[in-house]
């Protein structure tokens, strides 16, 4: 995956907003994650591995995902990532406080429109 | 944490697991976009990315960070050093070496002065010392005046001060009737003195007032040590009877084990039997001791005790037509002092230096050690300035460094114990013999954490060179390294010089402390102790109490005769006995003397210390007669009214030694004029570096203090004998066959040589000596490696340059001069700091020299002119290399 040049770093906790949506909807393992994320953002956001898997231990840690032995789209042995009741929690108050911010962006970018 | 573990171990094995799927199920995708398997594979991974690295964050993830990257920090500097281990052999040995002496000599140090005396609450503890500064003379011969027997009944009968008040005195007596006839030492106490050290008996119970008796029947208390000697530890001891002096005596009790009546290792305990109504006011011959009330302050006792010597001037007398407060013109004055500072006397001083001068080893040793570091860091300075360029931190380099010095500096702790217990082991066996508590000293929890302090002090100083040096500034760190530079960068060289001035300036000190010390020994070596040839002077004491021989005449003539079974003994050429030897440390007579002619009118007379002794002695020590002539036997017999003085009070009370002969003089007003038949040398009775007394010797048997008719002999003697064979088994076996052959209840005491005497009473400067002299050597070896090492390496790091300077036509011995100029200036700049320093520490020493200044002249040159030499020769060796430089190679070198 070559570096898009466009690309931004993405604002701190987005990632875990984008991988605890994704995985609320339906569990996965890792390579689908980064496939979904991609897919739904018709291409705008990458994930990068080298932040997947070191964020996925961290919210392992934190209590918010939980991991399964299942088996990938093509068969092989692999962990599933799913949601737990503390991630969802975590999510939507995340997401309140991403709203927030985003509308106060916003705002912001509509004054200095005007 | 176990747990926590294992579940991490599994949770890195998902982990893993997961990234090798995605990289199996990208690969597929390519491959099933039409990519070769190869490629795809390829793609797929540098699309991934680091898995290494990313595997690592993960794992960070779940660590406790700090304590992990700690651990894998350990694990490296452990393999990095078993890479070297010549470099960990050597810094870990210097360190255990330096840590070890240092833990071994604080631990005596903690033994004996830190650590508390042995008794419950031992801060109430007092020693009830005495200053007389009115009575002169007294201070040639004592440096206290000691109690009297009245003035312990007054200060036990009034004082406000003291919950309880005892007297002792340490004394000898021979036990029969157990096996073969047995001297042993007795500690006379009075009542209060087991109350004040508060000490329950080990078995059976202690001496009560009741055995306090003036008829001498109390009962007698053994010594831990001398139940299991004597009884092989049997519980049915308590209620015999044994025989004291030919007395019997029943055992009340035994003391538990390490009991000492203050510093004084006894056998037997007997009591004092004070006669309450008729002692007199003199007699100063005991100690005091006292337990003060809680919180009655030192002050408030020295004020109680002073009123009492009013009390007991008041209170008691010497006899009738004596003037009970003829004492104030002593003017004595109390000087309680913790019982701690008695016990542990004078031998402060030396331990202190001693400490002193090991600490400094240690920073010497420590700046060796910072010194390997910091050429072991140049050497690192690559792979230092790689790290730094990859991004690790500046903390994180300085705290690898300071780990490593740490990691060492707690190997060579760990090994330094060892050291420390072999070097206390040793210390015991060579310590001074006046070394007091010295059953007390061990290896405890406290020194323990010393050597853990030291070595995280030690490993902190000599790793924060380095560490400060590579750590805070990436300027000097390049990639290339210097090996381009032409010459070695005065920054990095300033640190090693700083260290080379400091451990010169250290050494310096020790080694003017060492030369000092030398010349005080050797300054008592030359002095006349007042006898001669001590290696062959067997002496022995031997008392015969008045139980066993009653009649003084009869103890005369029985010392006598064993004399002239010692003096038929083969190889012995004189024989003789006195009161007290030099340097033995016994109990001194003295009082004052009148001289004929002489009007006393309230004049406070001088104190002289008496001495008692048959003929012969003086030849026998050796003891230069220097006019006149010895005792006879028959004078002796006679009791003739005469005696020998000393050099020193011939001279003081006629002019010369020759005037005295002839003349007259009594201790007391009805004691017929002695007439001084005989001058001899001044004998050093306290040690060669005390001043010589001023003696009177008395014939050993003489008229009694109840006029004619009535005698007085000394019953407790030295015998002196002279013989090349002295100090052998057989001698001493046959010198025991002897007195039996007179007496077979005779046990004979103390046998020793005078050079055993000499020699201990000279301990305390020897000990300090060999201290100090191995720490000098060290020094100076450390400091010339030291030396030699900056050199070495200089001329090693400007090869290039000196290549050059030699293509520019610079001559090899101006080279060579270059290098130990440069050497000589340190040492010159390490010298003048070491003297300055030198010059304030030495006067702390001040007590321990004798004949000699703490500034001496002579020591304060040629040891700067040693170091300045031995600097020179060090930095000879390595600058010579230089000329083996070839400048052609020098050059096109890399």
């Amino acid at each position: 995956m070559a570096k898009n040049p466009e690309h931004r770093d993405l604002f701190p906790g987005a990632l875990e907003i984008m991988i605890l949506q994704s995985l609320r909807v339906k569990p996965m393992h890792g390579y689908a994650l980064v496939k979904h994320i991609k897919h739904v953002s018709d291409d705008l956001l990458q994930v990068e591995e080298g932040s997947l898997y070191p964020a996925l231990q961290r919210m392992l840690r934190e209590g918010w995902l939980e991991s399964e032995a299942g088996v990938s789209a093509k068969g092989r042995p692999t962990r599933i990532y799913r949601v737990t009741d503390a991630g969802v929690g975590h999510l939507e108050k995340e997401v309140v406080s991403f709203e927030k911010m985003f509308s106060g962006i916003t705002r912001v970018l509509a004054v200095a429109g005007s | 944490m176990m747990k926590r573990i294992f579940a991490r171990k599994r949770l890195y094995t998902e982990m893993s697991e997961s990234m090798q799927e995605h990289l199996a199920e990208r690969t597929e995708e390519l491959v099933e976009e039409g990519m070769p398997r190869e490629e795809a594979e390829r793609m797929a991974r540098r699309e991934f990315g680091n898995i290494a690295l990313m595997e690592q964050r993960g794992r960070e993830a779940w660590q406790w960070q700090k304590l992990e990257s700690l651990l894998v920090d350990i694990k490296h500097i452990c393999r990095r050093l078993g890479r070297s281990p010549g470099f960990a052999i050597t810094v870990v040995l210097t360190l255990a070496i330096g840590i070890g002496a240092n833990t071994a000599v604080f631990s005596v140090l903690n033994s004996v002065l830190l650590r508390p005396l042995p008794y419950p609450e031992p801060q109430q503890l007092v020693s009830l010392h005495l200053n007389a500064p009115g009575a002169p003379g007294l201070a040639e011969f004592r440096s206290e005046l000691r109690l009297s027997a009245s003035m312990y009944l007054t200060f036990a009968a009034h004082n406000r001060a003291f919950q309880s008040v005892g007297v002792w005195m340490p004394g000898t007596a021979s036990i029969t009737g157990l096996a073969q006839p047995e001297q042993v030492n007795t500690a006379q106490i009075s009542g209060g003195v087991l109350e004040t050290l508060n000490v329950p008996a080990f078995a059976g119970q202690w001496l009560t007032a009741a055995d306090q008796d003036s008829h001498g029947l109390g009962r007698v208390m053994l010594s831990y040590g001398y139940w299991q000697r004597r009884f092989g530890g049997d519980p049915g001891v308590v209620g015999r009877t044994i025989k004291v002096d030919s007395q019997s005596r029943v055992i009340a009790g035994v003391m538990p084990r390490g009991f000492k009546v203050v510093n004084y290792d006894f056998d037997v305990l007997v009591p004092l039997a004070f006669d309450t109504t008729n002692e007199q006011l003199a007699g100063f011959s005991y100690r005091g001791i006292a337990r003060l009330r809680p919180g009655v302050p030192l002050a408030q006792a020295d004020a109680d005790v002073a009123s009492l010597l009013n009390v007991w001037m008041d209170s008691w007398s010497n006899g009738p037509g004596s003037d009970p407060h003829w004492y104030l013109n002593w003017k004595i004055a109390p000087a309680i002092q913790p019982l701690k500072d008695t016990v542990v006397g004078g031998i402060k001083t030396v331990l202190w230096v001693v400490m002193a001068t090991i600490g400094v080893v240690m920073l010497i040793a420590c700046t060796n050690v910072a010194n390997l570091l910091l050429v072991r860091a140049d050497a690192r300075q690559q792979e230092l300035a790689v790290r730094s360029a990859l991004g690790a931190g500046r903390w994180r380099i300085a705290r690898e460094l300071l780990l490593e010095s740490l990691t060492l500096g707690l190997l060579g702790g760990a090994a330094g114990v060892s050291v420390a217990y072999a070097g206390l082991r040793l210390l015991t066996a060579v310590g001074p013999a006046e070394l007091p508590r010295l059953s007390e000293i061990s290896l405890d929890g406290w020194s323990i954490g010393f050597t853990l302090m030291l070595s995280v002090l030690s490993g902190l100083l000599f790793g924060a060179v380095p560490a400060l040096r590579y750590a805070p500034s990436r300027r000097h760190l390049t990639l290339l390294g210097g090996t381009r530079t032409v010459s070695v960068s005065r920054e990095r060289q300033r640190g090693r010089n700083l260290m080379v001035v400091a451990q010169v300036a250290m050494a310096l000190v020790l080694l003017i402390g060492a030369v000092l010390m030398i010349r005080t020994f050797m300054a008592m070596r030359t002095v006349d102790p007042g006898f001669s040839d001590p290696a062959s002077l067997q002496v022995m004491r031997l008392s015969i109490p008045d139980t066993l021989v009653r009649d003084p005449l009869t103890v005369t003539r029985m010392q006598n005769n064993i004399l002239d079974k010692l003096t038929a003994m083969p190889g012995v050429s004189s024989t003789g006995f006195a009161a007290s030897v030099p340097m033995s440390g016994a109990e001194p007579a003295w009082n004052n003397i009148f001289v004929e002619g002489k009007n006393y009118e309230g004049d406070n007379v001088p104190m002289r210390l008496f001495n008692f002794v048959s003929p012969g002695y003086f030849h026998t020590a050796g003891t230069r007669m220097l006019a006149g002539r010895d005792f006879t036997w028959a004078e002796v017999y006679d009791m003739r009214p005469i005696g020998i003085v000393s050099e020193g009070l011939a001279r003081e009370l006629w002019g010369s030694p020759q005037a005295a002969i002839g003349k007259h003089f009594r201790e007391w007003e009805s004691m017929p004029w002695h007439e001084v038949i005989g001058v001899v040398q001044d004998v050093r009775e306290n040690g060669v570096d005390q001043v010589s007394p001023a003696t009177v010797y008395w014939p050993s048997m003489m008229q009694g203090i109840y006029g004619p008719g009535t005698f007085d002999s000394r019953r407790t003697v030295y015998f002196a004998l002279r013989s090349p064979r002295a100090g052998t088994q057989a001698f001493i076996n046959e010198m025991q066959q002897a007195v039996w052959s007179v007496n077979a209840n005779l046990p004979v005491a103390d046998v020793s040589t005078m050079q055993d005497i000499y020699s201990e009473s000279m301990a305390r400067t020897s000990f300090t000596l060999v201290m100090l002299a191995i720490a000098g050597t060290m020094a100076l070896a450390l400091g010339i490696l030291g030396i030699y090492g900056v050199i070495s390496y200089a001329v090693s790091q400007r090869t290039r340059e000196i290549g050059i300077r030699m293509a520019l036509g610079a001559k090899k011995s101006e080279l060579v001069w270059m290098f130990v100029r440069s050497a000589l200036v340190l040492t010159g700049v390490g010298a003048a700091i070491g003297l300055g320093a030198a010059a304030g520490l030495m006067r702390l020493m001040q007590t321990l020299l004798f004949g000699i200044s703490p500034l001496d002249p002579v020591t304060f040159t040629a040891v700067p002119v040693v170091l300045i030499v031995a600097a020179a020769l060090a930095s000879y060796l390595p600058a010579r290399r230089t000329t083996a430089i070839d400048p052609v190679e020098a050059l096109r070198a890399e």
